[in-house]
């Protein structure tokens, strides 16, 4: 015991001699955003668990002919199992996003946690930056390796499964172009699925910033609002086909062929002017940063719930 | 420097004035309890001080402004807002994790120490520990941090006495130096009275009542009169009167001690029983005015 009484003064000495002063903003974003994965293990869990299913489903369909035709495994249009499967995963990276948003600014005022967080010196831009790069980079990050991975594993199965059937593995490889396939769905996900829908996220954390009860309500309500005098006046349903263009990812980042319906490399064409030109992409740009700048500002007032 | 200077300082809900243009001083080195009833404006004060509410008046805390100046403060300052606030996923290894990350003056080595006193396990979560191994938690976590300023708002709310007691125990042996300031907010007035230097009576968002516990102890005296004595005894206008068995008990404030030994037994009055004297006299002072 004595010991012990003694040791901590001169421990608490020594922490005042080597750390007087402030931690770089870097290592608080990094701690930030450690402790949203800790909180939102979904951010993982649920494209893992998607992969994991649409994995299963996929070597299913290669032995039994129970599931949908284009599911099955055909060596004459190999591409279109990957692009089911990078579509399901790009659905659900959409449907974790909407949910991480949702609740980012909410819950921590709901469990009164941001008394905890208010206590610690991190500021409210570093918390918020932490949270809107979950949507902006983390998620998508884990999404893309996730989808890669996936197809990496779906690859190796259809080699196997041709490979047994007697057939040569080189077609299979030469039909689905398989880097071209990935830096296709690299460049659709960043432009289509992380920029495009970008303002969308951002409001929906501002909104979560906000809100008191019922934060998806609140965030659809101007969608509903705005979209239904548009409709009664103007019989057009422009502001909500944008907002949800932008959600779905809607965006002008490729042309595809007549037909085509997914990421065939041979088949779309990549426009990456058209899309760094497009106003939709700035504007939604300059909005989420008005979005964010507004929810660090609502951060500092709001109180526990 | 003061540790808190605060010069009319207001704060409004819509129609509700929570503070009434405060002044208030606290030196560093002191542990000062600051009392008032329910919706006295305690916590709203606490909150301008930690910088978690928008204010209107002059307000510094160890020299800085905490509503600009939040984050950089929190270096220097931590606090323990009430019982429910570590969020229920949290491990108590991130907890630990986290806190080390964010904060410069954060000795892991020490909170461990003091977590190595509980039955916490590193691997639980805060949804599996009761309440008072999350209070043991908690002051764990801030105890370790090396802050010049601890704020404390109702920090044993809900817990039972043994944790109580416990709480404050360690608080003043394994925390408290005289480079430290402690602000204690707590309606459970007796479990801290033996800890403070100093006490505040806040009431309807104003300080009614700002003394040293030194002061407190020398200029109020509780005198037990027995009731053939009791005409004398009101004649030196004491400040409050309840009635006890087998007579009247009457606080007096700056009144002899001599002179009050020969109307009864003489006592130093408890925080509480000064409390409702102030407390009552400003109440029925409202109410005169009133009528």
């Amino acid at each position: 015991m004595n010991t012990q009484l003694n040791a901590v003064p001169e421990s608490s000495l020594e922490s005042q001699a080597i750390d007087h002063g402030s931690l770089p903003s870097a290592r608080l974003l990094y701690w930030s955003i450690r402790r949203e994965l800790w909180e939102n293990r979904s951010i993982y869990l649920v494209p893992l668990a998607v992969a994991g299913v649409a994995l299963f489903g996929f070597c299913l369909s290669s032995f039994v002919g129970i599931w949908e035709e284009p599911l099955r495994l055909n060596p004459a249009k190999p591409q279109v199992p990957y692009d089911l499967a990078a579509g399901l995963m790009m659905l659900t990276g959409i449907v974790v996003s909407v949910f991480y948003c949702l609740d980012a600014l909410y819950g921590e005022r709901r469990d009164r946690s941001i008394l905890l967080w208010k206590s610690l010196p991190v500021s409210d831009l570093t918390t918020v930056l932490a949270k809107a790069s979950i949507p902006l980079f983390l998620l998508p990050l884990i999404v893309v390796t996730v989808t890669l991975a996936m197809q990496w594993i779906m690859l190796l199965f259809s080699s196997a499964v041709v490979l047994a059937s007697g057939m040569s593995v080189g077609e299979l490889w030469r039909n689905l172009s398989i880097i071209q396939m990935w830096l296709l769905l690299f460049y659709h996900f960043v432009t289509a699925h992380v920029l495009w829908p970008y303002p969308v996220y951002c409001w929906l954390l501002l909104v979560s910033g906000w809100a008191r009860r019922a934060v998806f309500l609140w965030a659809a309500l101007p969608v509903l609002v705005i979209g239904g005098f548009e409709r009664m006046t103007f019989h057009t349903l422009y502001f909500a086909e944008i907002v949800g263009g932008h959600l779905i990812g809607n965006a002008p980042v490729m042309d595809m062929a007549q037909g085509s319906m997914g990421l065939d490399p041979l088949t779309t064409h990549v426009t990456v002017g058209r899309f760094i030109s497009s106003p939709g992409l700035w504007i939604g740009l300059a909005l989420s940063a008005v979005f964010l700048a507004a929810a660090v500002r609502l951060r500092r007032n709001q109180e526990p719930i | 420097m003061a540790c808190i200077e605060a010069r009319g300082l207001r704060k409004a809900f819509g129609r509700n004035i929570a503070l009434d243009g405060i002044n208030l001083r606290v030196e560093e080195g002191r542990i000062l309890g600051l009392i008032g009833p329910n919706g006295a404006g305690k916590t709203t004060a606490l909150n301008a001080i930690l910088g978690l509410t928008p204010y209107q008046g002059e307000l510094r805390v160890l020299g800085r402004d905490p509503w600009t100046e939040r984050d950089q403060l929190m270096r220097d300052v931590c606090f323990i807002a009430d019982v429910a606030v570590l969020p229920r996923w949290i491990r108590v290894s991130q907890a630990l994790d986290y806190v080390a990350g964010v904060h410069p003056r954060f000795d892991r080595a020490k909170a461990e120490g003091f977590l190595a006193k509980t039955t916490i396990g590193h691997g639980s979560r805060v949804r599996e520990l009761s309440k008072g191994m999350v209070t043991q938690l908690h002051l764990a976590l801030v105890m370790a941090i090396d802050a010049r300023l601890m704020v404390l708002d109702e920090p044993t709310l809900g817990l039972d006495i043994l944790y109580r007691k416990q709480f404050y125990d360690s608080l003043l042996n394994d925390y408290f130096d005289h480079n430290r300031t402690i602000v204690v907010a707590t309606h459970q007035v007796e479990e801290i009275e033996h800890v403070l230097t100093d006490v505040m009576f806040i009431d309807r968002g104003r300080i009614v009542f700002d003394r040293s516990m030194e002061e407190l102890e020398t200029r109020y005296l509780e005198v037990m009169v027995r009731l053939d004595q009791v005409g004398a005894a009101r004649a030196l206008k004491p400040m409050h009167e309840r009635q006890a068995i087998g007579g009247n008990i009457l606080l007096f404030n700056g009144v002899d001690r001599q002179q009050l030994a020969a109307l009864g037994d003489v006592r130093t009055p408890s925080i509480a029983d000064v409390f409702v004297a102030v407390i009552g006299n400003q109440h029925g002072a409202v109410q005169g005015v009133v009528q």
